[in-house]
């Protein structure tokens, strides 16, 4: 069998990162598997502009964000199949692809780093009632037909869910003349990033309907209009408030899952809320020397972060392969992070204060909108550190710093909670 | 005159208020320069980057992702808009090339945001 050092699923920003992140720290033999035709994976129909300001201080389309990794990709020579789709990983990091011109091949890696990323929540994962007429996109399957196919996907457009693809596809669609007539949100909150409201939406008098939902799609060939209601505390439609729309085109934006059906089948832990593996602060799954990063780990709003996250995930990777397989056992006791009061998620999950880096980066998301509130980091169950924050909301990833030097001995567990 | 709005340079978000006395302008709320000079510039002469497709021969893709170079006003944005989708380029196009001078009179010019080859 064919062996390769770090082999990475995914040759979208994250797995770009990653590799050259683990080439930096010494890595020759690595390979990155793509299925798509090229890498770069959903920058390649992210058009507009807004990547990088902290990667690069400079703002970027993402077509040109993916170009930089892409470029220092090809500059450190490192190896990419295209066309590619890896069917399994094993634990034991054996990886199983199929391609037209080699047929089905397993090769056998010294680490494995997932970053497969995400894909969008369907119309069959809703349940919105109604016929099942043409005219009925996902926001982003919208946005690659406009930006890369180069089709038309209606004239009259509501969209369902202000996740961020949703608000780019709203101002995407009105510059290509189209008529976006409304955008409903289930929640009390837009999903999305503030700057996309502003710019996506007030640019263009779009009316964002918080708390509203899609009751009914109406239409048998094509898309003729949808009722939408505003729904209760409990996200219950409240009869009375039906609204229709002509319209011959629904939008969802409904939130990304994690794909990670590649993860599940190799037996790796998998968080219910992220949708993603569980993972140490090196970014390692319950299967040893398998990494996770991007938006396979947990769903992100900034590409710049996803970077960042990859980086860490290809050191981790190299350094795994470096220490071969000694130096294993002395692994630490692992704190278990926990997301308290108001945080849904963090990644990561556990901390080795033995072997962890000198600082630790945690993401997490919180679970309602809070003003003026603070964040407080406990350490077994003693306050740490309190953080004002003037806003949080669950549509904007929170991270904070976490110090090696700062954990004392003893404690068994680290807690993020959100408190007045 | 004060004007409340939310600061779009960076996911921050920062919720500015811009004060317009005469001829002074004064922002609040920001936490960088880039929020101040957005503030002020977003109440007196507001601007945007536009961003689209221009159709490609020839091409291995058959759109390439385009922007403006520099800012325009935000009230040109359609006009911008309409040059990009007049225009019409012939493949290979690279990063950066020049694909309309001076879009719309507005000054910025609109440059490729990607690669496409030639079809083979």
């Amino acid at each position: 069998m064919e062996y390769r050092d770090v082999v990475i699923i995914g040759g979208g920003p994250a797995g770009l990162a990653a590799a050259l992140s683990a080439r930096r720290n010494g890595v020759e033999d690595i390979l990155i598997i793509e299925r798509d035709e090229r890498l770069g994976g959903i920058l390649n129909q992210c058009i507009h502009n807004g990547f990088g300001l902290h990667t690069f201080k400079e703002e970027l389309t993402g077509p040109e964000y993916a170009g930089r990794y892409i470029n220092m990709a090809e500059a450190e020579g490192i190896p990419y199949k295209l066309n590619t789709m890896v069917t399994s990983v094993t634990p034991g990091r054996e990886v199983t692809y199929i391609n037209p011109s080699e047929g089905e091949v397993t090769v056998k890696a010294g680490a494995v780093i997932l970053a497969m990323g995400c894909r969008e929540r369907p119309r069959g994962a809703l349940n919105v009632p109604g016929s099942r007429p043409a005219g009925i996109y996902t926001a982003g399957t919208a946005q690659r037909l406009i930006n890369i196919e180069g089709l038309s996907v209606g004239r009259k457009v509501v969209i369902l869910g202000s996740g961020d693809i949703g608000l780019i596809m709203a101002r995407r669609l009105t510059w290509e003349g189209a008529e976006v007539k409304v955008v409903a949100e289930l929640m009390p909150y837009s999903g999305g990033l503030k700057r996309n409201i502003v710019q996506c939406l007030d640019d263009f008098g779009i009316p964002l309907k918080l708390s509203h939902t899609v009751v009914r799609i109406h239409g048998k060939e094509r898309v003729t209009g949808v009722t939408i209601a505003q729904v209760d505390a409990g996200r219950k439609p409240v009869p009375g408030t039906e609204e229709y729309y002509e319209c011959d085109t629904l939008l969802l934006s409904c939130g990304l899952l994690p794909e990670n059906e590649l993860t599940s089948s190799a037996g790796i832990g998998i968080n219910r809320v992220t949708g993603g593996a569980f993972v140490n602060d090196r970014l390692e799954t319950s299967a040893e020397g398998i990494f996770a990063c991007g938006n396979v780990l947990h769903v992100h709003d900034l590409v710049d972060y996803v970077s960042e996250e990859a980086e860490l995930a290809g050191l981790s990777a190299a350094e795994f392969v470096k220490r071969g397989k000694e130096a294993c056992a002395e692994h630490g006791e692992a704190l278990c992070l926990k997301a308290g009061e108001g945080i849904r998620y963090t990644i990561p999950n556990t901390v080795d204060p033995v072997n962890m880096a000198d600082k630790v980066t945690v993401r997490f998301r919180v679970s309602d909108v809070y003003r003026d509130k603070q964040l407080v980091i406990l350490y077994g169950g003693k306050e740490h550190r309190r953080i004002k924050k003037r806003i949080m909301s669950p549509g904007e990833m929170e991270q904070v710093t976490i110090g090696k030097d700062t954990i004392p001995e003893g404690i068994s567990d680290i807690t993020i909670r959100v408190e007045d | 005159m004060t004007t409340e709005l939310t600061c779009i340079r960076c996911p921050l978000g920062c919720a500015l208020k811009v004060e317009v006395n005469g001829g002074s302008v004064s922002v609040t709320g920001n936490s960088c320069p880039r929020g101040a000079e957005y503030g002020a510039k977003e109440v007196t002469a507001p601007v945007r980057v536009v961003t689209g497709s221009v159709r490609v021969d020839g091409g291995d893709m058959p759109l390439v992702s385009v922007k403006t170079l520099s800012d325009v006003p935000k009230d040109m944005t359609g006009q911008v808009i309409e040059a990009i989708k007049r225009c019409r380029v012939m493949a290979p196009v690279s990063t950066g090339d020049v694909l309309i001078v001076d879009a719309a009179g507005t000054g910025a010019d609109i440059v490729a945001t990607r690669d496409v080859k030639s079809r083979s």
